[in-house]
């Protein structure tokens, strides 16, 4: 291949170019100037329409729209947070509302039990106060019989004490004495 | 392969690291006339096809996930719109398909020039020098259109003090004219050195003792190369814009 090249170098028109070019620097050859240079500008004109035309506002276009989409998902984004911080708070306050409520409930309940047990407490208060005078009034009832029994005991025994030591009781004396006795 | 075949002629190491610049036509003749079709003119299409394919073919679907081949093309429009908004500001915009143009062919042409047995057409100071020019005579036309003589402020340094100012526009001037120059100089050095040597490493290759070396050092210039081909476009492109900056806001 280079051997052709220098070939096709040696024998070419301009042989003092080919004899710079061989051992030199090929771009000091400016008998390929004018070649290069159409060919670039028809490459450069080419390139720029191609961007110029399509490719350029094409990939504008894409990039604008990325931007637009990614816009309106963060501002979506944004509209659900809000409505998930709304539904958290309707939900604290469907918990707050629901926790007093069974306060209220329990407190009801408390104080109705409450009522009926302080009811039930007095019933039961008057029932064992009605026993306790009935109690009461049957008691003294025995002690009065007591006395009665003991007066009578102690008059026959005045009797008859009376009667062993000999002498005739007097029934009025006795008596008197004994009530006299009994008050003391 | 120039290599091998002088290496076999003359018996020894004989190096032909230009070689594989040399402009050549591809159907036969001798003579290169303006429209002869060369290897050059080969690789100039296919960089325009792979342009085409990359920019056209491959935004075809207009997708909003894109496929890795739009990625690439949205990658290379961000990358290159920003640059222009970036450094000339928003009215620099409408140069915009301008700058993507330039920057589109030298990185796909360094880039295709990497591939073994390419011809790599920003080597060729021809090339870089029509870009370089096109940027300059851009940026000075539309420079003196829209700005007049305003447009000479660009040398004459307002802020420096008043007996500096002529040596200043001395220099600026002077710097202003390097300009195609040096950006298009810089270009093709930078591809045509990395390439050079890369050839030269190849030369040494021959040699059966330094040949794993030299295997490496291909490697790793390959490597170099690839950064370079790169970096040498965005330069380029960037430079570009900074030069438009001029156009569109002269004075300091």
């Amino acid at each position: 291949m280079a051997t052709e090249t220098h070939a096709a170098a040696g024998t070419a028109a301009d042989a003092a170019h080919g004899a710079a070019s061989a051992p030199g620097m090929p771009q000091l050859d400016f008998s390929t100037w004018g070649n290069q240079i159409f060919w670039l500008m028809v490459t450069l004109v080419v390139i720029y329409f191609v961007l110029s035309r399509i490719a350029l506002p094409r990939i504008g276009a894409v990039l604008a729209d990325r931007q637009g989409t990614i816009m309106k998902d963060i501002a979506a984004a944004e509209e659900l947070k809000a409505k998930a911080f709304d539904a958290e708070k309707a939900y604290e306050k469907a918990l707050a509302d629901a926790r007093s409520e069974a306060n209220r409930i329990a407190n009801e309940t408390r104080a109705a039990i409450q009522a009926d047990l302080d009811a039930a407490i007095a019933k039961a208060d008057a029932e064992i106060g009605a026993k306790a005078a009935e109690g009461e009034k049957a008691i003294a009832a025995i002690r009065a019989n007591a006395v009665e029994s003991v007066s009578v005991v102690a008059k026959d025994a005045a009797d008859a004490i009376v009667a062993a030591m000999g002498g005739k009781a007097d029934a009025k004396a006795i008596e008197a004495a004994v009530t006299a006795r009994m008050k003391g | 392969m120039a290599t091998e075949a002088h290496g076999g002629e003359e018996g020894g190491l004989v190096f032909h690291p230009m070689d594989q610049f040399i402009v050549k036509p591809l159907f036969g003749g001798d003579t290169i006339e303006w429209y002869t079709i060369t290897n050059a003119t080969l690789w100039m299409a296919i960089a325009v096809l792979a342009i085409i394919g990359l920019m056209v073919l491959g935004t075809s679907r207009r997708a909003t996930i894109p496929t890795r081949m739009q990625s690439i093309a949205e990658l290379a429009y961000g990358f290159v719109y920003k640059m222009v908004e970036d450094v000339t500001g928003k009215d620099g915009v409408k140069f915009f398909p301008y700058v993507m143009t330039l920057f589109m062919f030298i990185v796909m042409a360094n880039f295709l020039g990497l591939l073994p047995m390419s011809f790599t057409t920003t080597s060729h100071f021809a090339v870089t020098v029509v870009l370089a020019l096109l940027v300059f005579l851009t940026v000075t036309i539309y420079g003196i259109a829209k700005h007049g003589t305003h447009f000479l402020g660009l040398f004459w340094v307002s802020s420096a003090p008043l007996p500096l100012r002529p040596v200043l526009a001395i220099i600026e001037l002077i710097s202003y004219f390097v300009r195609p120059v040096s950006h298009s100089i810089r270009l093709a050095g930078n591809v045509m050195a990395g390439h050079a040597v890369i050839k030269v490493f190849a030369g040494f290759a021959a040699i059966a003792t330094i040949s794993p070396v030299s295997v490496v050092a291909i490697t790793a210039m390959y490597g170099l190369e690839v950064l370079v081909a790169f970096i040498q476009a965005y330069v380029f492109t960037i430079l570009t814009c900074v030069y438009l900056k001029d156009a569109l806001h002269p004075g300091h």
